[in-house]
């Protein structure tokens, strides 16, 4: 019996904050931090290769979960390289082959310039509450702060990865790291999140690390917020493919 | 007579005549050997391709096309019930095709993934000329593996992966999720057919269905030699041998225009040879063809000596040939040609050890485009005696 109320009382003492928020709603706040009506960033991709690292700038269009249209703008050699991603679909266009090429298929499991993320990683535009099922795994402490551990299985077909876990900051609502994971169980990635700032009245990471976790030896790939705007005014015109070749 | 006197004449030139006939013999030689070469190339490929990978011919799912990998994923489905028919009688076996990405040693490598049937033995990768066991075979009874693996020598050096080794493989299912799993090589086959090698792992096909989620659905099945095309294969497609080599035939046939100007320059050079003692025996022999026109011979009669002495030459090199190039050419047949690299790491399916083969129509039409040759060369500087005057020639002076 004692050992019955040690148990419940340590559960209370774990899951104490999810009496107020449960897992949907920390999920649903996380969603919040990250996604915006609009938005409007330069960031700085650095792909460590294995001997060398390249860095791509680049600036970024986006309405919802829906629309997104990528320029390249340096170094030169990628510079004027676009993308425009609309609901499931994504093209890209290469100034040097001036050729507009739809991305489908298997080609979305090919990395984006040589990087550890792939097209389909960037596909994936549905909010998590809809496409998984949560369960709120646990707390844990990561670098002295206190995070939500939160395992996501499934619940539709055709998501990339079939099992996800994150580690939700309790104060900045957002998964400061996360797991992806092969259906088999295999951790393929890691996503990892840092350099938190307020921006608007919302928390948001502006450096983001992803490792392809197959890879042996691998630095993964980071990605640089250098500035980005909140709920700035996108005209439609920027999510068309004529202005893929302009 | 004409015989005996073009046959004399040719004797009594000695080394002039040696020369002709060895020239021309080393022509006959060099197009026989290429000739045999390319013909040796294109059976072995052909053969090769046979014995390791279509056996009697395939039939394909409709969107399957194995020069698109993109077309993959969308290329499989259930196997039409006359080829499962074929399938239960041993005479067929089912082939599933998807893509992956394969980890050796923690870089990413993207590759077609194969699913086989381990027990089947109507092709055998590593061709039919070995004692050695079907190396699907080596796929057989791996229950405790998660996914037994088998890869060609030049995949493995390019993966340097080893047997008993073990990589990551990650796939995308039916439902488009990834999956990730480890694979052990348990053999390592030595294929001449780059095909089933570069680029491409093999596994069991159960395994492969159940991976991909796609149970008793195949992408093509390949049938045994000698097997009739069945009536109704639903809308899967049918591809025979000759389908299924075409992409060798038309590598070797884009080779051809090379060779055949290399035979050009060898017929000019036989040609001119013979041409040039022709129109110097002419020259030469004035008195003789003046005497023999004061004798009673016609001009025809002539022109037919002096063609038929050049024409001679054609017959004497293709004896020549046969005396001392034969046993060269015989040696190669037997023994093969040992070639200086591995063709394999080019995409070309040539044997390490080329074998010619000398056809009887490649001798025949040889022949007799030679002959044919040296008999035009020799009878054009020959008309010239039509036109010659007796006395004039008797007095050794050549007029035209």
């Amino acid at each position: 019996m004692n050992k019955f109320f040690v148990f419940l009382t340590s559960l209370s003492c774990i899951f104490g904050e999810s009496n107020k928020l449960s897992v949907y709603d920390i999920v649903s706040e996380m969603d919040k931090n990250l996604n915006s009506n609009n938005r409007v960033l330069i960031s700085e991709m650095i792909i460590h290769g294995r001997r060398k690292s390249r860095t791509i700038k680049s600036k970024s269009w986006s309405t919802g979960f829906e629309k997104a249209f990528t320029e390249n703008l340096s170094p030169a050699r990628e510079a004027g390289t676009k993308m425009l991603k609309l609901k499931d679909k994504l093209w890209t266009y290469s100034p040097q082959t001036d050729r507009i090429i739809q991305i489908s298929g298997h080609m979305l499991r090919q990395s984006i310039n040589g990087s550890d993320m792939s097209y389909k990683d960037m596909m994936e535009t549905r909010p998590i509450r809809e496409i998984y099922h949560l369960t709120l795994e646990k707390s844990a402490f990561i670098n002295d702060r206190d995070h939500w551990v939160i395992f996501m299985e499934a619940k539709v077909k055709g998501l990339s990865y079939p099992k996800r876990r994150a580690w939700i900051d309790k104060e900045y609502f957002l998964p400061i790291k996360e797991e992806r994971y092969a259906k088999s169980g295999k951790l393929l990635k890691t996503i990892s999140m840092n350099n938190i700032k307020s921006v608007k009245g919302r928390w948001f990471p502006f450096h983001y690390r992803f490792k392809d976790e197959l890879k042996r030896n691998s630095k993964g790939t980071e990605w640089i917020i250098i500035d980005i705007e909140f709920d700035s005014e996108i005209s439609e015109s920027r999510f068309s493919k004529a202005l893929l070749r302009k | 007579m004409l015989f005996k006197i073009a046959l004399k004449n040719l004797i009594g030139a000695r080394l002039r005549t040696f020369l002709n006939v060895f020239v021309t013999s080393i022509s006959f030689f060099v197009i026989l050997f290429i000739s045999g070469m390319y013909d040796g190339m294109r059976q072995y490929a052909k053969q090769t391709t046979i014995d390791t990978e279509i056996a009697g011919g395939s039939y394909w799912h409709p969107n399957y096309d194995p020069i698109d990998p993109m077309s993959f994923e969308k290329s499989h489905s259930k196997i039409p019930i006359a080829l499962k028919k074929l399938i239960n009688l041993k005479e067929a076996f089912p082939i599933l095709v998807s893509q992956a990405s394969i980890y050796p040693n923690g870089r990413m490598m993207p590759v077609t993934m194969k699913g086989i049937p381990p027990e089947q033995s109507i092709i055998n990768m590593e061709g039919n000329n070995t004692d050695k066991v079907n190396p699907t075979k080596m796929l057989a009874n791996h229950d405790e593996i998660e996914i037994p693996v088998l890869i060609g020598s030049e995949m493995a050096k390019k993966t340097q992966l080893k047997e008993g080794d073990t990589f990551i493989i990650r796939w995308l299912d039916s439902e488009k999720a990834y999956d990730a799993m480890e694979g052990t090589v348990m053999h390592i086959m030595n294929t001449e057919n780059f095909k089933l090698d570069i680029g491409t792992i093999w596994i069991p096909i159960k395994k492969a269905q159940n991976m991909l989620n796609m149970e008793n659905e195949a992408t093509y099945v390949t049938y045994n030699e000698g097997i009739e095309k069945v009536k109704s294969s639903g809308d899967w497609l049918h591809r025979d041998v000759n389908y299924l080599i075409s992409d060798i035939e038309a590598a070797i046939e884009a080779d051809k225009p090379g060779n055949q100007i290399l035979f050009f320059i060898l017929l000019c050079l036989t040609a001119m040879g013979i041409f040039n003692a022709q129109v110097l025996s002419i020259f030469r022999r004035g008195k003789e063809i003046g005497t023999l026109m004061a004798l009673g011979m016609t001009r025809s009669r002539v022109v037919g000596l002096f063609t038929l002495e050049g024409a001679l030459n054609s017959f004497l090199a293709t004896i020549m040939t046969v005396i001392f190039f034969g046993p060269i050419l015989w040696y190669f047949a037997e023994k093969g040609i040992p070639l200086p690299m591995d063709y394999s790491e080019m995409g070309l399916m040539i044997a390490k050890r080329l074998i010619p083969v000398y056809s009887i129509g490649l001798i025949l039409t040889t022949t007799i485009l030679i002959g044919i040759v040296v008999l035009l060369v020799s009878y054009f500087p020959s008309r010239r005696i039509s036109n010659m005057n007796p006395t004039d020639a008797l007095r050794g002076k050549i007029t035209t």
